[in-house]
């Protein structure tokens, strides 16, 4: 049981015009991962190879203890996947959509259907067709969640969302990881959502994975120094400083190494703090893309 | 859910554990979770508040640290008793009270020495025998 719930490691697949490099994830039971990246990234490349739909050149993949893709038939059957281009039958209504899955699927909870249905404000009878871009994507979640699967995937669940319709999402993703043994994979360039519930975060950009870690760990790392430096004084080297901004005595120091006592180097060569500020996952996922674009340029 | 006796503000930037924290504090300091109370486990309170199971694990741990409640293996936490707890709060109390202090003696124009001098006097009970 200790065996994570997604490990990928050293994961590689070559497209004319795009590659992912050395991907490696882990996902632990009990967790959320969020998963984020710049449009282009490969997030979606890497779930698609989470779900054998795209079979990767190299490197391992295992998901709930399975290879894959060998055994992909088994893996799959404890897996929720929604994307967006994930089609529903247009003709269909959304009732005959959850016949077919609670038919297909042994751990369809029809109870737990209904009051998603309730939940998320959807008309079963409706057909797919007419259902606004937000409700199709809440359908699709309905349909994943309701079988209530050990693992849930899920490809931008938020974007096009309205604010009620996150938040109900949000909090349906939450109530997954009540239970230890589930376990919730979501991509998203809404870092706000991905900073307001996840206990993993991997960054990706142009193929690569370019930086992961536990959430407390990722925030409690990065600080933004606001610095007055007089004049005659130079500014010391710190530790993790990705970027530095100065205008007149004012410098800005960007962090990504910060510990207790960190100011103290300033401090002791005359540079006086004006403040030390806490960045928003979303600066952190910027200032992480520059840098890591800037250093493979360089 | 509804169930939550706390509340995340968005809009305050200070990070979400340390509000969790706070508002525990809080709860246990006007008397709503006396000694011994049960907290929500862990994940319940994650999904409760829509905020990390790791976030909501980290407060547990400072508060766990500092005295404020007790964890048990597999039987959840709750409030420390209130040894440990009221001398933890009142410390707290008393470094509020002392900062009002230094802000009236800065008001005043006193110097840190005179400000501690009149402490010491107070402590020494000078004051009272005085009168």
């Amino acid at each position: 049981m200790s065996e994570p719930v997604i490990l990928l490691d050293g994961v590689e697949k070559t497209y004319p015009y795009f590659r992912l490099t050395n991907i490696a994830l882990q996902l632990d039971a009990g967790q959320i991962l969020g998963f984020v990246g710049p449009n282009g990234a490969g997030k979606s490349t890497t779930l698609r190879i989470l779900m054998a739909m795209v079979q990767q050149d190299r490197g391992t993949v295992r998901v709930l203890g399975r290879s894959l893709p060998r055994e992909q038939a088994a893996a799959k059957q404890d897996i929720g996947f929604v994307s967006e281009d994930m089609r529903l039958h247009g003709s269909e209504s959304l009732a005959w959509h959850m016949r077919l899955v609670a038919d297909l699927c042994p751990g369809w909870d029809a109870a737990y259907a209904t009051a998603l249905v309730g939940r998320f404000n959807l008309h079963p009878e409706q057909q797919v067709r007419a259902l606004s871009h937000g409700e199709r994507i809440k359908a699709a979640l309905l349909l994943a969640l309701a079988r209530r699967p050990r693992l849930l995937i899920l490809d931008e669940p938020t974007t096009g969302l309205d604010p009620v319709a996150r938040h109900e999402v949000l909090a349906e993703l939450m109530d997954v990881v009540q239970d230890e043994r589930r376990a919730v994979l979501f991509s998203s360039h809404n870092t706000h959502d991905v900073e307001q519930i996840s206990d993993q975060i991997a960054f990706i950009d142009r193929g690569r994975i370019v930086d992961t870690g536990d959430k407390e760990t990722f925030l409690d790392r990065w600080r933004r120094l606001r610095l007055d430096v007089p004049p005659g004084v130079t500014l010391p080297a710190a530790a993790g400083v990705i970027d530095t901004s100065t205008s007149g005595r004012q410098a800005i120091v960007t962090t990504r190494a910060y510990a207790p006592g960190f100011e103290a180097g300033y401090a002791a060569a005359g540079v006086g703090i004006h403040a030390v500020e806490r960045l928003t996952l979303e600066e952190i996922f910027v200032a992480t893309v520059m840098h890591n674009r800037r250093e493979r340029a360089a | 859910m509804g169930t939550t006796d706390l509340l995340i503000s968005q809009a305050d930037r200070r990070p979400m554990y340390l509000q969790i924290i706070e508002q525990v504090r809080r709860r246990i300091a006007v008397g709503d979770w006396p000694s011994g109370y049960e907290l929500p486990s862990i994940r319940a309170l994650a999904a409760g508040l829509q905020v990390s199971v790791i976030t909501v694990k980290r407060a547990y741990l400072e508060l766990e640290r500092d005295g404020v409640i007790v964890t048990r293996q597999g039987r959840g936490s709750c409030v420390a008793d209130s040894a440990g707890l009221s001398a933890g709060l009142r410390h707290a109390e008393l470094d509020q009270h002392l900062g009002s202090a230094a802000a009236v003696g800065r008001s005043l124009g006193l110097t840190a020495e005179e400000l501690v001098a009149r402490l010491r006097d107070l402590v020494a009970g000078k004051d009272e025998e005085q009168r």
